[in-house]
């Protein structure tokens, strides 16, 4: 390969990492509040971006029983969007999550694989089983930087990831109720304590992550389109990110584990097999954790070694 | 506790009373959604048992694109023959067409007991299904061991051969061979040599690879490159960049419109300008709606279903597409069909054909595809079974199509075919 | 020695029934349903002594199921080995790469363990899917013969019945043993405290490796029996989906219970079929999406009202009932 595909390939490496990176951040923003790790993330990005098309487009609902035409304005069915989805979220917690009892981080996960399922069928119900197209935010060819081209959308993509990226960490770190927020999963009873209501941070961490999730997936519509069950494909692509780096509970890691992800299986198709790429980009990754988690392993040397 | 209990309760009904309210039923709407099924006809004074028909399709899963369209053809099917009165069995007496659908959410082990279930329980005469290649291989031995007669709706050629196995087998799509001969076709009429392809690494992206290796290569035609990506994948900017240092004369796509639309738009973003030939698998609506602008001037070989109208009407096919369009429109409230849709809508008249002239007796059916089915009048195709051949329609039921403007564009044969 | 006789009274109790079972079931639709119900069981008992009892979560244990299926079906294509020689030499297999997968693997905690188990699956099914000349590809591996042992065959589904069946009693018996002897007590110290099982002497890494390996193996078998039994496997026999599945039906058993294992496979093996056969009677034109989302709705309401699972579950409540009603009955 030339540089220049080089070039080219890594610029697609960064936007494909972005949308990664995009899923990723509504992972850690529950995970940080409420210890949930939440498989129904994907399914948000899928809800937002479905609910933003139906706005703004010609689109057939329910076997074609109703016909949604409102063609509102993208930026007017982006906030609509975004606050149904926040409202599926606060559902989410206030009917299921509030009520399961459990400090098993299975059961949590299964409960919300539960709930994704049930979502996914939903949609597929809803919007039958045909994807659907965002309109691009801005008209426009591609851009050209040197030999390589990217969208508009993707610049929209890569911006909205950094973006989301520093609001949420100036949240979490700047403001009271962001502050609020991180004590509950740092410490719920001290939490409680210092006159925080728990529950209350908890629905707003539920709300926020669905919104982010939303948003999410309706910057990203423009270019991979959205189906029933793109949300699936998202949301585990978002949950390793997430994980890889950040251990799920950085923004900043959610960002650095999405584009490496996003760069390893470019690059792992232009330059060695696009057979295998998932393959090569979760070997990378598998090795990425063990070198992380060293401490780990340091502490597991050392118990080994004194004989236990 | 209660209280809980009663919420989720409440939520479940509510749920799943909106969600059937929304499902097309083959019976008129009924007025209020939970109600027990009642017997779907009164019994007439000469109507015979009804006719069981089994059917196994992908409703829920990765390839719910094409089970959906054929459940849904199916349903409308049933829909026809019963307002209709029924089929008329042998025995003189008309039978009601019992269609029993199950869904194995495109997974093989799951149709396996769908198949059984239908076969073993059910008792159906025929089974149909399913939507794809690995679950129908999977039913193969379910229908096999029951002599049951089976119609596949998968492309695989393995599903019906070797023929000495697959006794009670057959199958109504196109193999992916005659669809690989059309592109051929075409690239000989353009003297084109050396071309790039990128194909869906599953069941079907492979078999048409398989194909295309196979015959391409025999032609004397060079593939420069044999790309692959995932299903559900979004970027393909690693392929497209690796066959665009190639500079091929042609760029051969194994896709469906989930990922070959995207492809598509991704090809002109990246400045590729070479001819772009799919394959049947983005033959759908859904994939101009997604691709617009960039998929003008794709190419791809498939049956006639897509351009109906324009074929002349002296076509046999011509009248049968046409109702098809016109009556599967009117079931799903303005959908147009599928391709997916038509091979459901081919195994199925083909089943009751048998049923009509045979009856419900499995051997007897099987027989009767084996050596009956002659010039039948599809959607995909004009059908001849033989002990020799379980798919029964090649090459001459394809057209090559070009998308011109958002529509689909009949390419004439003397245009491209061999000289 | 006391604590060991519910289990035996459970485990006769188990035997005589699925004995009388088959002549009270119509068909072999019903037979199947048993005999996948055989292999999960199988598979979530492996499962259940890895998650519940070593406290280790694996998102990829479809990949030794896998492995016994394909393992079984290239040995008997490759070697002409006897069938039941394949099963055996692909456990074997299927353990020693267990072994080297998890001497790095299980130094991974947590949900970093998740995500690598995650990305094995991942590995595995492009290996199927790409190696064709091994593997078949993404249409599938046929089995080039079928089970036999000195001349019988296994050819109906009933005759896999009771041999799936004989296999599942039996690493049940092992499973229930292992988990009362030392070593399951050394399991269950694990899963409540590391730390604290170390201090006492317990080697966990040694402990954990050997669980991951033992319930590789049951994987194995299961796959092995699999894959005989239907004819063919490919790649969408051993997804991601079912790795998860797998997770759901251990969890809705209980985690650390061997008892559970059992019910969970059947609840969720059960309540997908029973779906398949009521939904349509009671809900008029459903189909698979109304399928799947009952399935995800009872998969919350189940975990959010019984969080132990199904078996504790279901006696904490008959319990709470009992205390309530004696409290009443007293005036």
């Amino acid at each position: 390969m030339t540089p220049d595909q080089i070039f080219q390939l890594l610029i697609a490496g960064v936007t494909i990492g972005s949308i990664y990176a995009l899923i990723a951040l509504g992972f850690v923003v529950i995970y940080n509040v409420t210890g949930v790790i939440n498989l129904a993330q994907g399914e948000f990005a899928m809800l937002g971006a479905l609910i933003a098309i139906t706005l703004t487009s010609e689109t057939p609902l329910f076997h074609r029983a109703f016909v949604v035409n409102l063609n509102l304005p993208l930026i007017i069915a982006i906030a609509l969007a975004t606050l149904l989805v926040m409202g599926v979220g606060a559902l989410m917690y206030l009917i299921v999550i509030r009520w399961a009892r459990t400090d098993s981080v299975i059961i949590q996960i299964i409960i919300t694989i539960g709930i994704s399922i049930a979502l996914r069928g939903i949609a597929l119900i809803a919007w039958g089983t045909d994807p659907f197209r965002l309109s691009e935010f801005s008209e426009g060819p591609p851009i050209q930087i040197g030999n390589a081209v990217l969208t508009r959308q993707d610049l929209w993509v890569i911006g909205s990831a950094f973006v989301l990226m520093l609001l949420l960490y100036l949240f979490f770190q700047r403001t009271f109720i962001g502050v609020s927020l991180r004590a509950c999963a740092v410490n719920r009873v001290a939490a409680r304590l210092m006159g925080i209501n728990v529950s209350h941070m908890m629905l707003l961490a539920f709300a926020l992550s669905a919104g982010i999730g939303a948003l999410a997936g309706i910057v990203i519509a423009p270019k991979t389109f959205m189906g029933y069950d793109t949300g699936t494909y998202l949301g585990l692509k978002g949950f390793v990110a997430a994980i890889a780096i950040g251990g799920l509970s950085d923004e900043r890691g959610a960002i650095i584990g999405g584009l490496l992800l996003g760069v390893l299986e470019i690059l792992a198709a232009g330059l060695i097999s696009s057979g295998y790429k998932d393959a090569i980009a979760f070997l990378v990754l598998i090795a990425v954790l063990f070198v992380q988690t060293t401490g780990i392993l340091q502490r597991g040397a050392k118990r080994e070694a004194a004989g236990v | 506790m209660k209280k809980r209990i009663l919420a989720l309760t409440l939520l479940v009904t509510a749920v799943l009373v909106l969600a059937a309210c929304a499902t097309p039923t083959a019976a008129p709407a009924p007025t209020t959604a939970a109600q027990p099924a009642q017997p779907t006809a009164a019994p007439q004074a000469t109507a015979g048992e009804p006719y069981k028909v089994g059917f196994v399709t992908s409703i829920t899963g990765p390839a719910s694109s094409l089970g959906i369209p054929e459940r849904d053809t199916a349903l409308m099917i049933q829909d026809q023959v019963n307002k209709a009165g029924g089929i008329k069995g042998p025995d003189g007496k008309m039978h009601q067409m019992e269609l029993i659908v199950e869904d194995d959410a495109s997974d093989a082990s799951k149709a396996t007991l769908a198949a059984k279930k239908l076969v073993e329980q059910d008792n159906v005469a025929v089974l149909i299904g399913s939507s794809g290649s690995p679950a129908s291989l999977a039913m193969v031995e379910t229908a096999t061991k029951n002599d049951t007669p089976m119609i596949s709706m998968a492309s695989a050629s393995q599903i019906v051969n070797p023929i000495a196995d697959r006794k009670w087998i057959f199958k109504t799509p196109q193999a992916n061979q005659p669809v690989t001969a059309v592109q051929l076709d075409w690239l000989k009429a353009n003297n084109i040599t050396k071309v790039a392809s990128i194909g869906v690494n599953n069941a079907f992206g492979k078999d048409s690879r398989d194909a295309m290796n196979e015959q391409f290569k025999a032609a004397g035609i060079e593939i420069l490159a044999d790309e692959v990506f995932q299903p559900g994948d979004k970027d393909f900017t690693a392929q497209l960049t690796k066959i665009k240092g190639l500079n091929p004369q042609a760029v051969i796509v194994h896709a469906t419109p989930g990922e070959g639309a995207p492809l598509t738009v991704q090809y002109h973003t990246l400045g590729l300008t070479a001819p772009i030939l799919h394959n049947h698998g983005i033959g759908n609506m859904d994939f101009i709606n997604l691709a617009k602008d960039a998929a003008n001037g794709v190419m791809f070989p498939i049956g006639k279903l897509l351009v109906a109208n324009s074929l002349p009407d002296s076509d046999p096919q011509k009248a049968v597409l046409l109702k098809y369009i016109a009556d599967y429109g009117a079931f799903t409230n303005g959908k147009a069909p599928s391709s997916f849709g038509g091979h459901a809508w081919d195994a199925v008249e083909i089943a009751l054909a048998g049923l009509g002239s045979v009856g419900p007796d499995r051997a007897k059916l099987r027989d009767y595809f084996e050596n009956n089915v002659k010039n039948f009048v599809g959607i995909s195709g004009i059908f001849n079974w033989s002990p020799t051949d379980h798919v029964g329609i090649g090459k001459e039921s394809l057209v090559l199509v070009r998308i011109k403007d958002g529509k689909w564009e009949f390419v004439p044969p003397d245009q491209y075919a061999a000289k | 020695m006391l604590a060991r006789y519910p289990n035996l009274i459970a485990f006769s109790a188990l035997t005589i029934i699925l004995a009388l079972l088959p002549l009270a079931l119509g068909n072999n639709y019903q037979i199947s349903v048993l005999n996948f119900i055989g292999l999960n069981t199988i598979l979530t008992v492996g499962l259940a002594l890895l998650m519940g009892y070593a406290g280790q979560v694996s998102l990829g244990h479809a990949v030794f199921y896998g492995l016994g299926g394909y393992g079984a079906g290239i040995l008997a294509q490759r070697t002409g080995l006897p069938p039941f020689a394949t099963i055996v030499g692909a456990a074997i297999i299927t353990g020693l790469i267990a072994l080297l997968l998890g001497i790095p693997l299980l130094r991974l905690r947590g949900h970093y363990l998740a995500v690598a188990t995650l990305g094995l699956n991942v590995i595995f099914l492009l290996i199927a899917t790409n190696e064709t000349d091994l593997t078949g590809g993404p249409n599938g591996l046929a089995m080039p013969t079928e089970l036999a042992l000195g001349g019988f065959t296994f050819d109906t589904d009933l005759k896999f019945y009771f041999l799936i069946w004989l296999v599942t009693l039996a690493l049940l018996a092992l499973s229930l043993n292992i988990v009362n002897s030392r070593i399951g007590r050394a399991f269950r110290a694990i899963h409540s405290s590391e730390i604290a099982a170390e201090t006492l002497g317990v080697n966990t890494a040694r402990l954990k490796l050997q669980v991951l390996v033992l319930s590789s193996m049951y994987a194995s078998i299961a796959g092995s029996l699999y894959a005989y039994w239907i004819g063919i496997v490919s790649p969408s026999d051993f997804s991601i989906n079912f790795s998860i599945e797998l997770v759901v039906m251990v969890a809705i058993g209980g985690l650390a219970s061997v008892w559970g294992a059992i019910f969970g496979a059947a609840a969720v093996t059960l309540l997908i079929e029973l779906l398949r056969n009521f939904l349509p009677h009671l809900l008029r034109g459903a189909s698979g999406e109304q399928q799947i989302i009952a399935f995800g709705i009872l998969l919350v309401l189940i975990m959010v009202l019984m969080p132990e699972g199904l078996t504790t579950g279901t006696l904490k409540y008959i319990r709470k009932w009992r205390e309530k009603n004696q409290v009443n009955s007293q005036p």
